[in-house]
């Protein structure tokens, strides 16, 4: 029996607004147990909320960077459900005027390109956080409040690689727009995932399961792979799929049965009476769409076609955007598009997990990578010295001014360089017989000696057509 | 003192020339409060010291005479919140809940140096008409000590009507300002929605619940108002337009001349008593001799008002009074073995009745496959109502009718049947759905007890209510009867 799968995927996605959503207490992180509170956090008796109009542009640029229609007349609902760290015992978010709709992103899986449509996006809060320990449950609501935007996937997604290439894509034009940080292990993102399979020609869709605790990309494609064979398998043995939520377990890499859903949870969805509907209009959202950065799918066609970057380049560069402008900018200053990239791959990114910390945060600058580059293009320096230069770059060092003050600059000009050639030669005639007798390792041995006397600053190949030209003759 | 022969005016006058101090009018309203209220039962807690703090300090900088409500005495209804003095709503919910900020009402109010006395008895969570849902006390009317105050603000009605403060805020959702102000004699105002912020107020139904000022007198009421209105960034529906001197056009009693007032047919309709009809057939005659045109009119969907209502205000009521579930604040069970026992126990013993009647109703209404048939249909009643009443002020300057259908109820009538209940706010229900002022104010007495009118006007034009009020005061005597305290009038 062949089967056909269907993933619908919900994203949570955390703002980086100054303030909260509904109220003026600031957004972050590590602060004391409800330090970041106010009475309308609290849900007091008589509190309003305000709307966070910074939100509202956020959901805007999300709506914009996911090829989705912006609703311009918009309003909050509440949602309404008891739990301790829900103050207010309902959460205002968006029922049936989400802020943006029929949106999609494109994801490459093996060469094969595929959009992946979004139902929906809306603006929400978020919860507090319940702690327990053994005779006491703590509530913190220090994130309660916290701006969200949830994204909907559309049932496109057919494979666990595509909810892999999905997230991805999603992750990266989010990241683009600087709205969010989107980072699944500090939780500014967050997924929940749903799964059924049916057989290949069923017209209705099999009965879905949920699954919990997917704490990166990885994680969901493992656990997609795994819930996809096992409800294959249940339904090949001639069982039914449960509709039920599973824990993914990160040692095993299988899903285990948490809970098994009786019926729908009934939230009461009603408007918001507290925050007028919100009116958007076209001139802010072409205000919001003409300041929006350049996409990552935008700029990997222009390192591919316009700079000559392989795709698999192109690719890496683009993780972030603070990599894909630090790029732009080390270009823009002539730095040679391939050498900016293999650098920015290989010495930075190993720098960056050394030092387990964003491009953003080290004293790289585009402008000491370009003139690094420059120095290597033009001959000013070798690759070996590029070494010593590159580890002063990360300590915000010039690097002309660096290579200069440490002598490092490489010694090409023949006219300096013949003398000392001349030199090593009358000081090693057995070198000399041993190349005319065939033994091509003499040359090392005079290169060497050459290196030595110039304390490493001769340029290799200079030295060697001079050296070549010499033993000829 | 009592407050009986005073108005704002003369009191402030008084300060000002210093022939009293605002001390020594604190310490004769609490006197005078002690003395009555064990036959009143209006106020749920005093602010003895705190007020006696503030007014000597109110004495020590002066009183200037651009300060009209400066040391002025003021009673505020137990929903509205007060920074450090107990806020209960009547409830024992919260009986000991000190709240840490201040209602926009309550910091406007000091801004404009009143001294906020006491906190009155309402109906629990403003939710009824009698203040017989309180959870602390009974009211008793000013007028008659075995009926009813009216309610929800029943206590801010009783004490200004005797003469215990010369104002007290209440809160209207469906009618409770109006209808105490009505069964007590009083004059009450539901702004517009969105001319009083609702911060600080303890939500009942949202999009319903106006704060408003009762007082003894028509301009009295406009003062206050013009202090507590008001655009505020706390409460994103209340409104930027302008707040006018309300007081200040209040000089002629003749203005209404040449205004067309409609009077609703289905507000003199089956249902509303015939001492209360004659009332308002006599006050519209009143207006006829000032000058101005009376209107049969017609509000062909009023009657569906009460239904609408219950639906839409218990279903905001259900989700708002969620938050009272024993966690942060406010009453927790005890004997509780998990957190289910925690919010089930809590709100079992900590809500009364009508209110837990009401969270059920609106729980129910906003139930997935009932939503449609309840709260969206209420909804759309809501529109055809609003549509009513925009079709007749469209040619007529406001409209005319009762407050209530009757005058004051006796204690226990009516308190075991929630549907008569109900029914009492037909006519002050439609005015809170469709967002507009209503004013309530003495027009007749009936076996010794007040009758009340109604003013109803377009969104934000409280200042022809008043005009009209005030002109309808100045010719006629209703607001200068006072009840004789301790027994029967």
């Amino acid at each position: 029996m062949n089967f056909e799968t269907t993933i619908g995927l919900e994203v949570h996605i955390e703002l980086k607004t100054h303030s909260k959503i509904f109220s003026p207490s600031p957004v972050a992180y590590g602060a004391e147990p409800n330090a970041n509170t106010n009475v309308i956090d609290w849900g007091y008796p008589g509190v309003l909320p305000t709307t966070n109009k910074g939100v509202v542009a956020d959901g805007i640029i999300a709506a914009l960077a996911l090829h989705a229609t912006v609703e311009q007349h918009t309003h909050f609902d509440r949602k309404n459900y008891f739990y301790p760290d829900n103050p207010k015992a309902y959460q205002i978010t968006q029922s049936d005027k989400p802020i943006g709709h029929d949106g999609w992103v494109e994801v490459d899986v093996d060469g094969v390109k595929k959009k992946i449509g979004i139902s929906e996006m809306h603006i929400e809060e978020d919860a507090g956080k319940n702690t327990h320990e053994r005779d006491y449950s703590y509530v913190d609501l220090n994130r309660q409040g916290t701006p969200l935007i949830e994204i909907v996937s559309k049932p496109d997604i057919a494979s666990p690689a595509e909810a892999y290439a999905y997230l991805e894509a999603l992750r990266q034009r989010i990241q683009f727009t600087g709205i969010s940080d989107v980072k699944m292990e500090e939780g500014s993102m967050r997924v929940d995932v749903n799964i059924s399979v049916r057989p290949v020609g069923q017209e209705k869709f099999g009965t879905k399961t949920e699954l919990k605790n997917l704490n990166s990309f990885n994680y969901v494609q493992r656990g997609l792979e795994y819930e996809e064979q096992r409800q294959q398998q249940v339904l090949m043995s001639g069982g039914s799929v449960q509709q039920e939520t599973r824990r993914f377990d990160e040692k095993t890499g299988e899903t285990i049965l948490m809970r098994v859903k009786a019926g729908a949870d009934d939230y009461r969805y009603f408007p918001e009476p507290d925050l007028p509907a919100l009116n958007i209009s076209d001139d802010w959202i072409k205000e919001l769409g003409d300041a929006m950065p350049e996409m990552p799918t935008k700029r990997r066609e222009r390192y591919v076609n316009d700079l000559g970057l392989t795709d698999y380049d192109a690719m890496v560069i683009t993780q972030t955007k603070e990599m894909s402008d630090f790029f732009d900018a080390a270009v823009a200053l002539k730095a040679d598009p391939k050498m900016a990239a293999n650098y920015l791959q290989g010495d930075v990114n190993a720098y960056l997990n050394e030092k387990q910390v964003d491009l953003q945060a080290t004293k790289l600058t585009p402008a000491n990578l370009a003139g690094m580059i420059n120095l290597i293009s033009d001959g000013t320096i070798s690759s070996k010295m590029a070494k010593k230069v590159f580890k002063a770059i990360t300590d915000g060092e010039e690097p002309k001014a660096y290579v200069e003050a440490h002598g490092l600059v490489q010694l090409s000009d023949p006219a300096k360089l013949q003398p000392i050639i001349d030199d090593v030669l009358s000081a090693n005639p057995q070198s000399i017989e041993d190349f005319n007798n065939g033994k091509k390792r003499a040359v090392g041995f005079l290169v060497g000696q050459i290196m030595k006397q110039t304390h490493g600053q001769a340029n290799p190949q200079v030295v060697n057509k001079l050296l070549m030209a010499a033993l000829q003759q | 003192m009592n407050y009986f022969d005073k108005d704002l005016a003369s009191l402030h006058a008084d300060l000002v020339a210093k022939k009293m101090s605002a001390k020594e009018l604190t310490e004769e309203t609490f006197a005078n409060i002690k003395a009555t209220d064990p036959q009143i039962d209006a106020f749920l807690n005093l602010n003895e010291d705190a007020a006696l703090t503030q007014a000597t300090k109110i004495d020590e900088q002066g009183i200037n005479a651009d300060q009209p409500l400066a040391g002025i005495p003021v009673g505020l209804k137990d929903n509205i919140v007060t920074n450090g003095l107990t806020t209960t709503a009547a409830s024992k919910m919260l009986e000991n809940f000190k709240p840490v900020y201040d209602a926009t009402v309550t910091e406007k109010l000091a801004n404009a140096q009143m001294i906020t006395v006491g906190k009155t008895n309402m109906d629990e969570f403003a939710m009824g008409g009698s203040t017989e849902n309180s959870a602390f006390k009974t009211t008793k009317n000013a007028w008659d000590h075995t009926k009813v105050p009216g309610g929800s603000s029943g206590g801010s009605a009783a004490a200004v009507a005797s003469g215990q403060v010369p104002v007290a805020l209440g809160s209207d959702t469906g009618g409770s300002i109006r209808q105490p102000a009505a069964f007590n004699g009083v004059v009450g105002i539901k702004p517009t929605y969105g001319r009083v912020s609702r911060w600080g107020l303890i939500a009942f139904g949202s999009s319903l619940d106006q704060i408003g000022p009762m007082t003894r007198g028509v301009k009295d009421n406009a003062t206050v108002l013009s202090a507590i209105a008001g655009h505020d960034e706390h409460d994103l529906t209340s409104s930027t337009q302008a707040v006018p001197d309300f007081a200040a056009d209040l000089n002629d009693a003749t203005s209404v001349k040449g205004m067309r007032i409609g009077l609703p047919k289905e507000f003199l309709a089956e249902g509303v008593n015939d001492d209360v009809k004659q009332a308002i057939l006599a006050a519209a005659d009143t207006y006829r001799q000032l000058g101005a045109t009376v209107d049969e009119v017609s509000l062909p969907h009023n009657k569906y008002g009460v239904a609408a209502y219950y639906i839409i205000a218990s279903s905001e009521a259900s989700s708002n009074l969620q938050r009272f579930d024993g966690i942060r604040y406010g009453y927790r069970a005890d004997d509780v073995q998990n957190l289910e026992d925690v919010y089930v126990k809590s709100r079992s013993e900590g809500f009364g009745e009508e209110v837990k009647r009401r969270i059920m109703l609106g729980t129910f209404s906003l139930s997935a496959g009932f939503y449609d048939a309840y709260f969206l249909k209420a909804a759309k009643v809501r529109t055809v109502i609003i549509n009513d009443f925009k079709a007749v002020l469209k040619d007529h300057d406001f409209i005319m009718g009762p407050v209530a259908p009757t005058t004051a109820f006796g204690i226990g009538d009516e308190i075991k049947d929630p549907i008569t209940m109900y029914m009492n706010d037909v006519l002050t229900i439609p005015v809170n759905l469709a967002g507009l002022p209503g004013l309530s104010l003495p027009a007749g007495f009936s076996n010794s007890l007040p009758v009340g009118m109604q003013l109803i006007g377009r969104p934000f034009d409280e200042s022809t209510l008043y005009k009209a009020g005030y002109a309808f005061e100045q010719n006629t005597d209703f607001h200068l009867q006072v009840p004789t305290l301790g027994g029967q009038n």
